[in-house]
């Protein structure tokens, strides 16, 4: 399952598949991270010029693996599927987004991801605010900016907000929008704050 | 796309495969080649004329057409990232690929960058 070649590039890409202006792209990326079903998946083909595809981490673990083929078979590595799409914004950067689960044991993945990013936007179930506990963690450890994207907000959302910041101990300067990760617009502004901040933190 | 998992059990016979491909050669270098590397076909002039592999052979048609960066060349191939990076490097150290790594992170070059993402968000979405 999922490694196994597929007939899927045999047919060739089309140039839509391409980066165009590719010889004059800086290539920049922004992490979408939360926890199981909060939204990374829909925020990504949201707003993604190219259908979102999938890809794994396995490598290091996989070399590991066939040493430990050399004594011991059937040896199983666990992987990880990340999903990532794509934004050309100009001829001079073409923006990946990065949706990262948030299990804590992906070390190697975590560290790729967070290498060279220019932040993070945390999706946040106000449901399960206890289940994005972990990620905000690996965040602020990677030393990553970051922005609070919430999915639902029922009831009154000025005090939601409070509520959030409190339980998530937020910096007062953390940005946090509402999002809803199906809507092209709402996704993309939730996008867009972060990135205002990012360059807030930068000047 | 995977419905519901985010992670699942890799076989061993597809570790195996893997080493196969990618002839049991070490990681490459992980800026070089990281996840938003861009790379391309060259010209065919500066290649090395060794045989390639079915997998390097693979890699470099979907390469022939313009830039994608290496995480698109494990996406479209449905190949392990790991593998995609060991082949990748092997065809650019045979001349046969290009790479435009990203740019270091500084500070200045940041504030640049950001700045084009976000004027690029505003004309894309308004
Ligand atoms: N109501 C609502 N549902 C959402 C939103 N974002 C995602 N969903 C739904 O939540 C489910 C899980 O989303 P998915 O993107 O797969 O989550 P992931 O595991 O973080 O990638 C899907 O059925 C989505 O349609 C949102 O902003 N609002
Ligand atoms: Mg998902």
């Amino acid at each position: 399952m999922g490694s196994t070649a597929s007939s899927g590039d045999r047919r060739g890409l089309t140039t839509d598949a391409y980066v165009a202006d590719g010889a004059t792209q800086t290539a920049v990326k922004i992490l979408v991270v939360g926890h199981f079903a909060v939204g990374k998946t829909t925020f990504i083909g949201s707003i993604s010029e190219i259908e979102p595809l999938s890809t794994e981490e396995t490598m290091t673990q996989a070399a590991e693996a066939v040493d430990d083929l050399k004594g011991v078979r059937g040896k199983t590595t666990t992987t990880v599927a990340l999903d990532f799409g794509r934004l050309t914004l100009s001829d001079r950067v073409v923006l990946y987004l990065f949706g990262t689960p948030g299990q804590t044991r992906f070390v190697q993945m975590w560290e790729d991801m967070a290498r060279g990013a220019l932040g993070a936007l945390i999706l946040v179930d106000p449901e399960r605010l206890a289940d994005s506990f972990p990620v905000i963690d690996l965040i602020e450890q990677y030393g990553l900016d970051y922005a609070i994207a919430v999915n639902h907000f029922d009831g009154n959302p000025e005090r939601a907000e409070r509520a959030l910041r409190e339980a998530l101990d937020l910096l007062d300067e953390t940005p946090v929008v509402t999002c809803d990760a199906r809507n092209e617009q709402s996704s993309a502004a939730a996008l867009t704050t972060l990135v205002r901040y990012l360059l807030d933190r930068a000047s | 796309m995977r419905a519901g998992g985010e992670d699942f059990e890799f076989e061993p016979a597809d570790l195996v495969r893997a080493y196969i491909i990618t002839k049991g050669r070490e990681l490459p270098d992980e800026q070089q080649l990281s996840l938003i590397t861009l790379v391309t076909a060259t010209p065919e002039e500066g290649r090395r004329l060794n045989r390639l592999t079915p997998e390097e052979q693979r890699l470099l048609d979907i390469c022939s057409a313009g830039y994608l960066s290496v995480a698109e060349v494990a996406g479209h191939t449905r190949l392990p990232l790991g593998v995609v990076r060991i082949v990748l490097a092997s065809l650019t150290e045979s001349g046969h690929l290009m790479t435009r790594p990203p740019v270091p992170r500084a500070r200045n070059a940041d504030k640049e960058l950001l700045e084009e993402v976000l004027n690029g968000l505003h004309r894309k979405f308004g």
